[in-house]
């Protein structure tokens, strides 16, 4: 009895009792329902053992948009219990496990996919390439991820989910202060999907650098392959501090080391300094791809060329290099002195000149356009003043010693969601509004698409302007509750009535992908919006071997040259293509990591190393095993070109361009 | 998109409205070094408003000029690769706000991380703050007294905070006083406030701690100090002494009211301050000493090496 016990949940709730019976309903009605419409062999042929950098981009995005409302859920439960003082809607524990996730499930579990979705979606198509370099570490990369989100996600039915916030500093998240299992998950799932993102850096590092089309030297690449390239970077020099953290995390809590104790000579600070080594590079690894679809897309509807592309690029690396050396203003009131603060103060700063530099590259790429108002342009639009807003609040944090006002409050919690849903979220949505037909071949509706524009913007206002006050007021963050008065009540009812606007927003996004499905037009041709950089050149929805011939490159908006200066960009016969094989080896890992990752949570050593071992003869097979792909024919790719209605063997393709 | 804007402003009127009845915690100081942060505050916002406020404009001036419906079918954008004057003022003017930014910065660092200013050739009141779930002991090793969840300080008088903690890292916070610093178990911090008026100042955790955190405050009561001292006397008279017995039960994670004793804790419970220096083994007694030995062994062993 005692084995099943610590399976069950510490704080049980009839929310929690309703969302296992849910989750069972759900995973049941899934099972039935491929089975009765015999979709097994589909899903597995054509999904599970993909190594289509486009089909993993897509799995990407779906596991980005459904923990996108596993993540809301959580949001809005927190502005609820706040929205009046003394509310009894949720009780501390419950408060805490739901900051603990929505932080956790946002950054790791939707913005990383988020961004890894749209790179795997466009950097291949925009250098010109058939696939990443390593198509089958990238399915890898992908099941990593999932099996660690899928691990994470049922900690608050099996065990009971972490608490110590999403930073989980020690000695609270040791087992002195944390009982629960949830820490074990916190520790085991982001490390699965952790090496996941690690080796997703390795890969897009290695494919932006080796396989670039004919003529596409670095600095003709477009921004968002540049963005993309600095943030895998990043991704390869943080992330290992991560993995090695969480390690020693997990050392304390699992086989009794002292790391992060505050007895035997551990350092609790020592975890936070590893944690924001890795954290505040993080917070770039989301943000450059989304300077980087910015860049495309208001370059793209203001009919310009992007201005400054050099200064662009040069101001992505400095903020690159300053990441690493920022860390320490997470927590200026460590007492470790004004001398050390104020260094960290300084660089801090620094990085709002190089951000600066974009934000006005972006303005004057508007400069003498010819702008059109579509949804992925407002979102575009929007980005840059509530943008602004949020860098400026951040300067003003950086000021060491008035941060140590600031610091733990509403106000920090302000500034990060101004930067972070502006900046990120603002940028998916609109990178999803945009390349949407390029795979999906059809248009979201606009004018629904601009409904969820206004919801979400105004619903952000609402929602996270006021913390600014409340947090100048002395709200501290985190905290479950609080008394009438502390005069907090009125400003948190608008933070709430703004989260409930943002989450009808949400809601709309899921009404437009189904009414468009149904209701939009087909015909769009393979460059609806009149667009620049190469990932545009090919047909849409994207073959599966991209390009039927390797595109000759001219400057950073090729397919622009193309269109307008006759730049030729197809030369030559079409040829046989050499492809990657399908593998089921990715999945299956997935699946032993995620076993793996559930026995280490339970201290279950007998599945844990069988599990593990099951790992090793995965990687031993792997390394035995002789796979060459295998070759599209000529024939083949001019049937496939033949239904996409090109005539083959001219120099230049002829487009159909529907302008929007 | 002038709606946008239209709504925008009506509703940082509103909301400066509805918070407007008081002034906010942090920008109503009572003391030196909140008033620094304050100010430092307030010069930030001013000069970060007119960084959006340029940023808007522009933006606002293209969006109307170059919408396409403003202009002609046949009108081509031209191809603008940038330019270096532009580009150099883009970088320039940055650069000088954030310079004169960290110039304030640094020197703000300096002035609140020592006595507060005003009171530098005045002897500092020492309390040691320590947190436990979810209670602030304070204790008083000049005046022998210790108490729990408040805190009576004399006005007109430098403040010297040690700070640490029984648990998870905390943070001391008296927002009108100054800003909050970490406590932590396995070192000591000091925190230099002031109070330049009498009154009562609402002081808490900030830094998150478990299941108790929302109600881990405590009052803080600056008075004069003739009446800081009659308080002090009336303590001595009336409290009742505290013991390590005593002590142990208060650390119990749980929520206490306010409590007063005479003597503190320091005595049998010393804060973990000299840790990493070799003298410390001859100050404190050889009763204490294994005391240290149980609960950080290896910073005592590290001690010892360095020692010998």
């Amino acid at each position: 009895m005692e084995f099943f016990q610590r399976f069950a949940i510490p704080h049980p709730s009839p929310a929690i009792y309703a969302s296992m019976v849910a989750i069972a309903l759900v995973s049941i009605a899934i099972v039935v329902g491929l089975t009765y419409f015999k979709k097994w062999g589909y899903l597995w042929h054509e999904w599970f053992t993909t190594v289509d950098h486009k089909k993993i981009g897509i799995m990407y995005l779906i596991s980005a948009l459904l923990m996108l409302f596993r993540g809301g859920a959580d949001a809005i439960m927190m502005r609820a219990q706040l929205a009046t003082p003394e509310a009894k809607l949720l009780d501390a524990q419950h408060y805490n496990e739901i900051f603990t996730t929505h932080g956790v499930v946002m950054i790791l579990f939707m913005a990383m996919p988020f961004i890894f979705a749209f790179m795997n979606l466009i950097v291949p198509l925009q250098i010109g390439a058939r696939d990443v370099a390593f198509p089958r570490l990238n399915a890898l990369s992908f099941w990593l991820f999932f099996a660690g989100a899928m691990l994470f996600n049922i900690s608050f039915v099996i065990g009971g989910s972490p608490d110590a916030g999403w930073t989980s500093y020690f000695p609270l998240a040791g087992n002195d202060f944390s009982t629960s299992v949830g820490t074990n998950y916190y520790m085991l799932a982001i490390q699965i999907s952790g090496i996941g993102s690690l080796m997703t850096g390795i890969n897009f590092c290695t494919t932006i650098l080796k396989m670039r089309a004919p003529g596409m030297t670095l600095m003709k690449m477009p921004m968002f392959t540049w963005s993309a390239f600095i943030a895998n970077i990043i991704v390869v020099f943080a992330f290992p501090v991560l993995t090695v953290a969480l390690l020693m995390g997990t050392a304390d809590r699992l086989f009794g080391a002292n790391f992060f104790t505050t007895a035997n000579g551990g350092m609790d600070m020592l975890w936070a300094n590893f944690f924001w080594v890795w954290g505040h590079p993080e917070v770039y690894i989301l943000i450059l791809p989304a300077f980087g679809l910015y860049s495309e897309i208001i370059s793209t509807f203001s009919g310009r060329n992007l201005y400054g592309y050099k200064s662009m690029v040069w101001s992505m690396v400095l903020i690159s290099l300053l990441s690493f050396l920022v860390w320490t203003h997470h927590f200026f009131t460590m007492g470790q002195g004004a001398l050390t603060n104020s260094i960290f103060s300084i660089t801090t700063m620094a990085i709002a000149v190089p951000t600066g530099v974009k934000i006005f590259n972006w303005l004057f790429t508007m400069w003498k356009g010819k702008i059109r108002f579509t949804v992925p342009m407002l979102y575009s639009i929007g980005f840059i003043p509530l943008f602004t807003i949020g860098g400026v609040t951040g300067v003003m944090l950086a000021m060491s010693a008035a941060d140590y006002q600031y610091h733990n409050t509403m106000f920090l919690v302000a500034h990060f969601h101004n930067t972070i849903i502006p900046g990120v979220v603002f940028a998916m949505l609109a990178g999803l509004t945009y390349y949407w037909p390029k795979f999906f071949g059809f248009i979201l509706n606009e004018k629904i698409g601009k409904l969820t524009f206004w919801l979400l913007t105004v619903g952000f206002v609402l929602a996270f302007f006021p913390m600014y006050i409340t947090g100048l007021d002395g709200q501290a963050r985190r905290m479950y509750t609080y008394s009438e008065a502390t005069g907090f009540g009125p400003l948190n009812m608008v933070s709430f009535v703004g989260a409930a606007l943002m989450a009808i927003g949400f809601v709309t996004i899921v009404y437009n992908i189904y009414y468009s499905f149904k209701n939009s037009p087909r015909n769009i041709g393979s460059d609806p919006w009149d667009a620049r950089s190469l990932e545009w050149a090919t047909h849409t929805p994207v073959p599966e071997y991209n390009f039927a011939r390797v595109p000759q490159i001219s400057s950073s908006q090729t397919f622009w040259d193309s269109k307008k200066n006759g730049h030729a960009l197809f030369k030559g016969e079409i040829e046989d293509i050499h492809m990657p094989n399908k593998s089921g080896v990715p999945f299956v890992m997935g699946i032993i990591f995620f076993i793996v990752g559930f026995s280490f949570v339970f201290a279950l050593w007998v599945p844990a190393v069988i599990a593990l071992i099951g790992v090793f003869v995965c990687m031993t097979l792997r390394s035995f095993e002789q796979d060459h792909g295998y070759h599209i024919h000529v024939k083949e790719i001019k049937e496939t070109e033949a239904k996409y209605g090109e005539v083959l063997n001219s120099e230049d393709r002829p487009r159909t361009t529907t302008r929007v | 998109m002038k709606k946008k804007w239209a709504f925008l402003t009506s509703m940082m009127a509103l909301v400066l409205l509805l918070s407007g009845c008081e002034p906010l915690l942090v920008l109503d100081p009572k003391g030196p070094q909140a008033e620094r942060q304050a100010s430092d505050i307030m010069l930030s916002i001013g000069i970060m408003a007119v960084i959006v406020v340029v940023v808007m404009a522009i933006l606002a001036y293209v969006l109307i000029k170059y919408r396409a419906s403003n202009q002609s079918d046949d009108y081509e954008p031209p191809h603008i690769e940038g330019n270096h004057i532009v580009e150099a003022i883009c970088v320039g003017v940055p650069v000088l706000i954030v310079a004169y930014l960290s110039f304030v910065s640094v020197k703000s660092n300096y002035i609140v991380e020592s006595a507060p200013v005003g009171y530098e050739d005045q002897e500092p009141l020492v309390v040691y703050a320590s947190s436990s779930d979810w209670k602030w002991h304070f204790s008083y090793p000049e005046e022998g007294i210790e108490t729990v969840n408040y805190l009576y300080i004399p006005t007109d008088r430098p403040l010297e905070f040690k700070l640490y903690s029984y648990g998870p890292i905390t943070s001391f916070w008296i927002p009108q006083l100054g800003g909050q610093k970490y406590a932590m178990a396995d070192m000591v911090t000091t925190l230099h406030l002031a109070a330049d008026e009498p009154g009562e100042y609402m002081g808490r955790n900030a830094n998150f701690s478990g299941k108790g955190f929302a109600e881990n405050t405590f009052n803080v009561t600056a008075m004069s100090q003739a009446d800081f001292d009659e308080w002090v006397e009336e303590v001595h008279e009336t409290a009742e002494p505290i013991t390590e017995n005593e002590f142990e039960k208060l650390l119990e994670p749980g929520h206490l009211g306010q409590m007063t004793f005479t003597g503190t804790h320091l005595e049998f419970s010393p804060a973990p301050e000299h840790e990493h220096h070799a003298e410390s083994d001859t100050e404190v007694d050889s009763e204490s000493e294994t005391h240290d030995h149980s609960q950080h062994e290896g910073h005592a062993e590290h001690t010892d090496h360095s020692s010998h």
